[in-house]
């Protein structure tokens, strides 16, 4: 059915993990970038697949500003962080003409370009392909599933915070997860509390356990918990990179720890 | 009929005409039996409290003048959060002429895609099949007659936003987005899309703009500061209020009992009353 071209752009890429969640604003483009300069810091080559053709998020997570998707032989060049090119990214924020343009798009024409972002961008070599996903549980998650069971799926990490509006939504992501055959490698708690940084106290504004109790009631590994961190936030705007700038911060011990968990770690060999 | 294009029509005519064309293919705007105004309550970006918004928006308007009658419709079909936040389950019934009667509490009748299938199933639906979800939505309701109609919509600016604006008449739109600019960038991105299909822009709010620490009321931007003042400046809109981080807000938003009615003494209820009267205001403006 494909050419050997298109078996070949993902060929070289040993893993590929979702990032979902059902639910909006619960931090899966932070946590993509997060885990995947984590990574690279780890030494492995990462690449970010942004398939939220809606809201990409990516691009200015990382600071990338608006550089020229190129073609080449096996299709569009990935757009790098540096000239190490070690961190690899596509998003149709590199596409449009203007950033701020909003892309108001039907499931068709979505769907035709997630087939192109699976199958033709020239990974090349790759340790990991992360793959940021809009929330929901529709066109966009159906295409990407569907396009990369193709080539290769390792499974999806699942995003939530932890209060209730939030869990049940995630909840029917899971169900999704399973319906269509993605292994589910994990739950991350997100913006799970909240310390002052003038007394330290902590306060659970998005409540807190949710995640953890969600992965108990589904029977999914739990990966870890991290807390809200107006340093992440704040790097985030400025595009900085949070794992190198801010190693002390909490934020960054949980997001170390979410990738040596145990079945992450098995699933991935990531770390050795 | 067919007009040449002859060497005198400049582009600008052409385009016109493709416009025209275009257009015919359309569906044509009808207002929902019985619905004064609509009010759509969006933001482009996921998680920054549409929703919450919404319910207290709808519970606000019906504080400052319990005269009007005020519906809330949840149009988040893969994400309904309406339920949870109104502490309401269940199938709606139907009328003889088979319409579905909306479930009430506090006053605020309310319909939602969370109603008609079970808590933990998956919407795993393609484009086509949420618009037939959204049509009986938007035209098989039994409201009554209302005064607003709050529609809550699902993040994003894709079939949802665009079916609705392009069948039902809307009002105006609140658009809801926190400090942080990865949210103004959707945030602008849903102004955009507003104007593309001719919806007013009500103005932007702008939620959880700062938390007050419990213990010792030290305040934090944990999402930045100001960043959707500073864009409604740019885009032109009016900026409709500030909405503080607070956990009593979540808390009770977990329990199904808004803040605005739970805790009408509050500051939180008084910024959500404030947002209901500034809304109020815009629509007046846009309205003539």
């Amino acid at each position: 059915m494909g050419e050997n071209n298109s078996g070949g752009n993902l060929a070289q890429v040993r893993h590929v993990v979702l990032v979902l969640s059902g639910k909006g604003g619960v931090g899966k483009s932070t946590l993509t970038t997060e885990l995947a300069l984590a990574l690279r810091h780890a030494g492995k080559k990462v690449g970010i697949l942004d398939v939220d053709l809606c809201g990409p998020s990516i691009p200015r997570m990382l600071s990338v500003g608006r550089p020229d998707v190129h073609q080449c032989d096996g299709g569009w060049v990935p757009v790098y962080t540096d000239s190490s090119k070690s961190l690899a990214l596509m998003s149709i924020g590199f596409m449009l003409e203007n950033p701020d343009d909003a892309v108001v798009w039907r499931g068709p024409k979505k769907n035709a370009l997630i087939g192109q972002f699976v199958s033709d961008v020239a990974w090349g070599e790759l340790d990991v392909l992360l793959v940021d996903t809009p929330p929901g549980t529709s066109d966009e998650h159906l295409s990407v599933v569907e396009n990369l069971r193709k080539h290769r799926l390792d499974g999806a990490v699942l995003v939530t915070t932890p209060q209730a509006v939030s869990t049940g939504d995630v909840r029917r992501e899971i169900t999704f997860c399973k319906k269509v055959g993605v292994p589910i490698l994990g739950i991350v708690e997100n913006m799970s509390g909240f310390v002052c940084p003038h007394c330290s106290e902590c306060s659970n504004i998005f409540s807190k356990g949710g995640g953890e109790e969600l992965a108990k009631i589904t029977g999914s590994p739990f990966l870890g918990c991290v807390p809200l961190d107006p340093l992440l936030s704040s790097s985030l705007e400025g595009g900085g990179d949070f794992m190198k700038m801010f190693p002390e911060s909490a934020a960054f011990s949980a997001i170390t720890n979410i990738l040596l968990q145990g079945k992450t770690l098995t699933c991935l060999r990531m770390l050795s | 009929a067919a007009t040449q294009c002859g060497p005198s029509s400049g582009p600008s005519s052409l385009q016109d005409r493709q416009r025209e064309i275009m257009a015919r293919g359309l569906p044509k705007q009808k207002p929902i039996a019985g619905v004064g105004q609509v009010v759509v309550v969006a933001s482009g970006k996921g998680g920054v409290g549409k929703s919450t918004t919404a319910v207290n928006l709808a519970l606000g308007l019906m504080a400052i003048d319990p005269s009007k009658r005020v519906g809330l419709l949840d149009a988040d079909i893969h994400g309904p959060s309406v339920p949870k936040l109104m502490n309401l389950k269940g199938n709606p019934e139907l009328t003889e002429t088979n319409r579905m009667i909306p479930l009430t509490n506090y006053g605020l009748p309310c319909m939602s895609m969370g109603f008609l299938v079970d808590e933990e199933a998956p919407i795993v639906w393609r484009g086509l099949m949420v618009m037939s979800a959204l049509e009986k939505l938007l035209r098989q309701v039994e409201w009554g007659s209302l005064d607003y109609l709050v529609v809550d919509m699902p993040p994003g600016t894709g079939d949802v936003q665009l079916s609705i604006s392009q069948n039902v008449p809307v009002a105006g739109a609140v658009i809801v987005s926190t400090p942080q600019d990865i949210a103004l960038l959707d945030a602008r991105r849903g102004a955009e899309m507003f104007k593309k299909v001719h919806v007013p822009v009500l103005g932007l709010v702008q939620n959880m703009s700062v938390f007050q620490c419990p213990n010792c009321q030290h305040q934090t931007h944990i999402f930045g500061s100001g960043g959707a003042r500073q864009l409604a400046d740019t885009l032109g809109v009016h900026f409709l209020g500030d909405i503080p981080l607070h956990l009593n807000i979540r808390e009770m938003s977990d329990r199904g009992q808004p803040v605005v009615i739970s805790s009408p003494d509050s500051p939180e209820a008084e910024a959500y009353r404030k947002l209901a009267a500034a809304v109020l205001l815009r629509i007046q403006e846009v309205t003539v």
